[in-house]
């Protein structure tokens, strides 16, 4: 049913979407964090940023990455310096992309939980002898657990599907940053609509259950506070 | 500025708070007893809970100092401040602030498990045995009643041994029957832990059941500060006047009447007739006067059927609210208040010095 073309992009597919949404949970939480307590006046300006993508058509950031990391760009001559060579066209260029893109979808929803949780637990535990790190970890990270499933259930789906940025600076090297929207993409290119559909069913199918999962297993937001 | 500590030495609390906010400042010094319960006791926006914050060190005031019981956990002029999580105290906020995802045993053992062993002076068996709360401990805190969530959230601050406690308002948000399900509990605490209370309130009935040591507050300022038993009598303080004024007197239990369902208890001034048949010989009882309950008469009243009549010396008078004047007395070394009109002020010619008999109607105790 899937030629190996396909499963090959499958396959790349799944682990741009993990490693993107493992970086975003791990980078996301200070941002989020930060986001969420800081009465900086650059927090309106890193917010919109975070939220950028949210309006930004993929094809427009992809653009600017491409030319930000390309070999002539002041990223590229910083990453070619440190010998790590060019990221374009290469998976790591990739999820440097998509942790880009699918950022709002994990940020946001940890900032609004870190932010329903309020001030109050957090000087409670402190008067209980938590440190600041200490509560977080015993404090913030239990009551913020459905806003983590959220991010990162999102997170994933998004990078699944997303097709501009991969395009633009990611091309469409078999193996290497040909995902599954680009190979559907090629199958229609190509008039092989049946491996379209089969491909392009199955991610209807994947997003819609992931969905579903998320609006029925995750029975009414958690008050932050409560008690 | 450190306060000049003259009623408690080393063994006591000294603080000083400075601090600025856009409408408001709280400018502070202030040295109460190392023991005790000491109320905080102002009207709302006087700087209460601000002074209690920063004591904790929730807030940090603009310059402070604080010293409990000989050691310093802030002194802004030297560069030394605690961060809260380093000062052993325990917090009671107004609202219970229990943790949502752990059940009250977890609430319980949150605090205590961060404390080192050789510093634990409060079991958490007594903690449970202080608040009764025996049956809750495997309830999660959205099941209780505010009540409850509110003993364990005290349980909570003394398992983990504070060598201060600092309480803010809370009763306040309780209706008036989870209120006197607490006070046993706040008043057993103070008879079986020897443990310092700082306790923020606005309730003067609170202040004369719990309190020993009274910290007049207004404005951010310290208006008076001193025991209990004299604030509340002191006529140029507002505590001591308005419907609620009233005298708090300590006695000693000396006879009871099972059938009669009396007590009788000695203070200085002479012997109280109680209305309460289960107290015991020997027992030491804070009972409340309240100035509107106590009237005068120039010769001693025979024929009545008022059991408490006293003779006294008129200390001073002071203007109420319009027509009416509080008479501070002395009974023997112990002072009451009693509310009289003006008029009937002027027909008993009192002035300062007067001899007369005051007939107290109601008397309560309050354990």
């Amino acid at each position: 049913m899937l030629d190996d073309a396909s499963l090959q992009a499958l396959a790349l597919t799944l682990r741009l979407a993990a490693t993107t949404t493992v970086v975003l949970l791990l980078a996301g939480t200070p941002l989020a964090w930060w986001l969420a307590r800081t009465r900086s006046r650059l927090k309106g300006p890193v917010g919109a940023m975070v939220a950028l993508p949210l309006v930004l058509p993929p094809v427009v950031l992809g653009f600017y990455l491409l030319v930000l990391m390309g070999p002539n760009g002041p990223v590229g001559q910083l990453t070619q310096s440190l010998g790590w060579g060019v990221l374009p066209f290469t998976f790591a260029g990739l999820v440097v992309g998509s942790v880009l893109y699918s950022m709002p979808f994990v940020v946001q929803p940890l900032q609004n939980a870190f932010e329903a949780i309020g001030e109050r637990p957090l000087e409670a535990a402190a008067t209980l002898r938590a440190s600041p790190l200490d509560t977080f970890f015993s404090v913030v990270l239990p009551l913020s657990r459905p806003a983590y499933l959220t991010a990162a259930v999102m997170g994933f789906a998004h990078t699944v599907g997303e097709f501009g940025i991969v395009l633009m600076m990611g091309g469409n090297i078999p193996g290497k940053t040909r995902v599954m929207s680009v190979q559907i993409y090629d199958h229609v290119e190509a008039l092989e609509y049946r491996q379209a559909h089969w491909l392009a069913g199955g991610l209807l199918v994947f997003s819609f259950l992931v969905l579903l999962a998320l609006y029925t297993l995750q029975p009414g937001r958690r008050k932050g506070q409560g008690a | 500025m450190k306060p000049i500590d003259t009623t408690a030495g080393i063994a006591g609390i000294s603080a000083s708070f400075r601090r600025s906010f856009a409408d408001f400042s709280l400018d502070v010094a202030l040295a109460v007893p190392g023991r005790g319960v000491t109320a905080i006791f102002g009207p709302s926006g006087s700087g209460k809970t601000s002074l209690l914050r920063s004591i904790a060190g929730l807030e940090r005031a603009g310059s402070g100092y604080l010293s409990v019981n000989g050691e310093v956990w802030q002194d802004d002029a030297a560069g030394v401040f605690l961060p809260v999580h380093q000062r052993p105290l325990g917090y009671v906020f107004q609202e219970a602030s229990l943790f949502a995802h752990l059940d009250v045993a977890r609430n319980l053992g949150f605090g205590l498990r961060r404390v080192p062993t050789t510093r634990r002076r409060v079991s958490l068996e007594q903690a449970i045995e202080l608040l009764g709360l025996q049956k809750l401990m495997q309830r999660m805190p959205g099941t209780l009643s505010g009540g409850e969530r509110q003993r364990v959230a005290i349980a909570r601050a003394l398992a983990t041994s504070p060598r201060l406690l600092l309480m803010d308002e809370p009763l306040a948000s309780l209706d008036i029957a989870r209120k006197a399900e607490i006070l046993p509990y706040l008043e057993r605490l103070h008879d079986e832990l020897d443990m310092p209370v700082l306790y923020v309130s606005h309730a003067p009935d609170e202040v004369a059941r719990l309190a020993d040591h009274l910290v007049l507050l207004d404005a951010g300022r310290v208006t008076a500060s001193g025991s209990t038993r004299e604030l509340m009598t002191r006529l140029d303080l507002p505590l001591a006047h308005g419907d609620a004024a009233a005298a708090v007197i300590d006695a000693v239990v000396s006879a009871v009447e099972p059938h009669w369902h009396m007590s009788h208890a000695e203070f200085a001034g002479g012997r109280i007739s109680l209305l309460n048949p289960s107290l015991e010989v020997g027992q030491r009882v804070r009972v409340r006067i309240q100035a509107r309950d106590v009237s005068l008469t120039l010769t001693r009243q025979e024929g009545t059927s008022v059991q408490n009549i006293f003779a006294v010396a008129v200390v001073a008078l002071s203007p109420d609210s319009p027509g009416q004047v509080m008479v501070s007395l002395d009974a023997g070394g112990g002072t009451l208040l009693a509310r009289l009109t003006q008029k009937s002020a002027q027909a008993l010619q009192l002035r300062p010095g007067s001899r007369v008999f005051a007939q107290v109607k109601g008397v309560a105790v309050l354990g």
